[in-house]
């Protein structure tokens, strides 16, 4: 004989059935405010000589995806980001593009900033038509080597930084430059841009001093250093840069010594306080987003840096010898408000809608300041792809990077070298 | 028979798992294919002849500068541009042969090194041809073959398999030769072999250069399937990767290459998606097969169970 349960529930049943009761009256307001997430992929430097970036992208990263979300995410869709190493490796690179757009699902594909990684994974995402959105902050995206897929609405390119840079030289510190490179890519661009640049504000590079990528000491190159140099131009990058800092010190000693112009490159994640580095004082560099919180900076400066955890010397908040890559981070941040402002542009519901993320991003040209664009206004030139932005000149001052002028954006500005709107996707 | 009915039977599998696949796996497993010709080319230096190069990312670089640059500057299709990728690299391991073949051992390792490092820093010199360490991506025209487009997955996937499928079959019959076996002379008793007539040297370039080709294919390969042409690809790390491979897979086994390849890069895809210490355990994987498989996986089945593995 059976018995009922009906009539006799047991407590058991009796517990079951009170919370499936609970639970079908909770699911369908849940159900109704949960739409599937938007999901972005994020190619990341977590790894190999990038990683310093690759740590300090992904918590600016997490942190614009928190406020894009409690702001009621894309569309009123949440968002959610993957993030996948690249390994700062091409090869690596383009897999994981693969990767994040065919086996994770995602919507667009975020690029970090190691050019060669951009370069190398640009074709794949152009294959699978995926819009790929890079920081790399690289002349590649604007010089048309790419393809419609691959934008950089986050951060200016390197060829508009070094130009804008010229104008302030060539009035601040002297008319005859001496640049020291790296002899590779990086370094031929500041090369190229900056003696070009120069000569059209009526100055002269005097002299290129060329390092081959493997040299760990350079006290020999400074001999070639001509003796009328009124300005110093380096931007040394990767571990021996501060070996080159220590010796360009020695060299000098405590004699006459034109004024020294840097970017910050050499110097990002790094103290410019660190024991060594003393020679520094009084030097320039450019910046990209002040590390140190300048006196007037804007009203969106502070909520931007309390989201990232960074304190005001532009160090994390929770370990001050953890130095930001701060001039360059800011693109992770303002790539991720980009997309959001294109995808709700474009009415964005899902990958067969990528081509209209695209075409709304390329109608995009005014980006003004806000708490989406923390490192100040932008324009976005839907023809090169490429956003442009104001760029800063910091001078070390009791081993603290402080702001001494801010460029406009006419002085970076050329001429568009491609029209991506004119391709086929 | 069952040799080549074994080797048959992998390509005829590859063959079959596209339409198992989905197309990321399919785009994957031609990443693996030709990575797999590298470390085949490999194999038949160090496995089979005991030439311990680290220079290899040189050839490799060689093969996919000569097919990028060839379709990029003299509008090439990816057919001759395969042909002078695989030619370069066979040329290159020529002329490094000449030279770092007259050491042995740690020296020919440390020769290998320097040329491949005099290698990467001559793409990064030449950078207005080469683009430097930031490299450059092949234009469309460089990337059809008979008419079809390789940067689509099916195109892709066949031009990887079939020259997959030539280099183990030629690596597979070139070891069961007469030659085959003077290379495995030359690796187990070398002054033997001189005592028996051989000449050394002849061989130990001819092998070399073969690898080179292997490697030169192997390059001018990913160049044009997969669009880019970089000199990371000359880096060191590209000198060490084919020997991981082989070693485990199996050094002097012709489907170890295969194995160790497609193994490694399994262990990497499925280790990132559950750690970001994912490289950790590429690392763990490594040091327990020198300890407990120091011939590599399809050597140990040799040695234990299968004895006609070749």
């Amino acid at each position: 004989m059976t018995r009922n349960t009906l009539l006799h529930p047991t407590r058991r049943n009796l517990l079951l059935t009170s919370g499936a009761g609970l639970l079908a009256a909770a699911l369908p307001g849940h159900v109704g405010a949960q739409a599937a997430p938007i999901k972005i992929g994020f190619q990341l430097h977590r790894t190999g000589i990038g990683a310093s970036y690759g740590r300090w992208y992904e918590r600016t990263a997490q942190a614009a995806i928190k406020l894009i979300n409690d702001g009621g995410g894309i569309g009123g869709r949440p968002v959610e980001i993957l993030f996948e190493d690249d390994a700062t490796d091409p090869k690596r690179g383009s897999e994981v593009v693969d990767k994040l757009t065919q086996s994770d699902g995602c919507d667009v594909v975020m690029g970090t900033l190691f050019s060669h990684v951009v370069i190398g994974s640009a074709p794949r995402a152009g294959e699978l038509k995926v819009p790929y959105l890079v920081c790399s902050e690289g002349y590649h995206v604007a010089s048309g080597m790419l393809n419609r897929w691959t934008l950089q609405p986050g951060i200016t390119d390197v060829r508009s930084q070094i130009a804008s840079m010229a104008p302030w030289v060539s009035a601040n510190l002297g008319k005859k430059v001496t640049m020291i490179f790296p002899d590779f890519a990086f370094g031929h661009d500041h090369r190229d841009f900056f003696t070009a640049a120069m000569a059209a504000q009526g100055g002269e590079v005097i002299a290129q001093i060329a390092i081959p990528p493997t040299e760990t000491s350079f006290t020999r190159y400074f001999p070639q250093i001509p003796a009328e140099t009124e300005v110093l131009y380096h931007v040394m990058v990767g571990p021996a840069v501060l070996t080159f800092v220590k010796e360009l010190g020695e060299f000098y000693g405590s004699g006459a010594k034109p004024p020294f112009f840097g970017f910050i490159d050499s110097l990002e994640a790094v103290d410019t306080a660190t024991p060594g580095l003393e020679f520094l004082e009084g030097s320039y560099f450019w910046e990209g987003h002040n590390r140190v919180k300048p006196a007037d900076a804007g009203e969106h400066e502070a909520a931007y840096r309390a989201a990232v955890g960074v304190d005001d010397n532009g160090a994390s908040v929770s370990d001050t010898a953890d130095v930001a890559t701060y001039s360059h981070m800011f693109s992770t941040w303002e790539t991720l408000f980009a997309i959001k402002a294109g995808m709700e542009a474009s009415g964005y519901t899902g990958p067969t809608d990528r081509q209209k993320f695209v075409e709304a991003m390329e109608a995009m040209a005014d980006l003004p300041y806000g708490i989406e664009r923390p490192q100040g206004a932008k324009v976005f030139n839907g023809k090169t792809h490429q956003v442009f932005g104001t760029q800063n000149i910091s001078q070390v001052q009791g081993g603290k990077l402080i702001r001494v002028h801010q460029t406009s954006m006419a002085d970076g500005a050329y001429k568009d070298a491609v029209d991506y709107t004119t391709m086929s996707f | 028979m069952k040799v080549w009915a074994l080797h048959l039977a992998l390509i005829a599998a590859l063959f079959t798992a596209q339409f198992v696949l989905s197309p990321y796996h399919t785009t994957n497993l031609a990443r693996i294919m030709v990575l797999a010709i590298f470390a085949m080319g490999y194999n038949l230096a160090f496995g089979y002849t005991g030439l311990l190069s680290l220079g290899h990312a040189l050839l490799l670089g060689a093969g996919m500068y000569a097919a990028g640059l060839s379709a990029q500057l003299w509008g090439l299709a990816a057919g001759p541009a395969l042909l002078v990728g695989t030619l370069a690299g066979g040329t290159m391991a020529a002329a490094v042969g000449l030279l770092a073949l007259r050491t042995a051992g740690v020296s020919f390792m440390i020769v290998t090194l320097m040329f491949a490092q005099a290698g990467y820093l001559t793409i990064l010199y030449f950078a207005p041809t080469t683009g430097g360490d930031e490299g450059f991506t092949v234009a469309a025209a460089g990337r059809t073959f008979a008419g079809f487009d390789l940067a689509t997955d099916t195109p892709r996937f066949l031009s990887a398999l079939a020259l997959f499928a030539v280099g183990l079959l030629v690596s597979l019959a070139l070891v069961r030769s007469p030659f085959g076996r003077t290379l495995v002379a030359m690796r187990e008793n070398e002054e033997r072999s001189r005592m028996l007539g051989y000449n050394p040297f002849a061989v130990k370039l001819a092998a070399l250069t073969i690898s080179g080709l292997y490697a030169g294919a192997a390059g001018a390969a990913y160049a044009l399937l997969f669009g880019y042409v970089g000199a990371s690809f000359a880096t060191i790390q590209y000198s060490i990767l084919p020997m991981l491979y082989v070693l485990l897979g199996g050094a002097g086994t012709t489907l170890g290459p295969f194995l160790g390849a497609a193994l490694m890069f399994a262990l990497i895809e499925v280790a990132s998606g559950l750690t970001t210490a994912y490289l950790f355990f590429v690392g763990l994987a490594l040091v327990a097969l020198v300890l407990f498989a120091p011939k590599g996986i399809l050597g140990t089945i040799r040695e234990r169970w299968v004895k006609w593995l070749p």
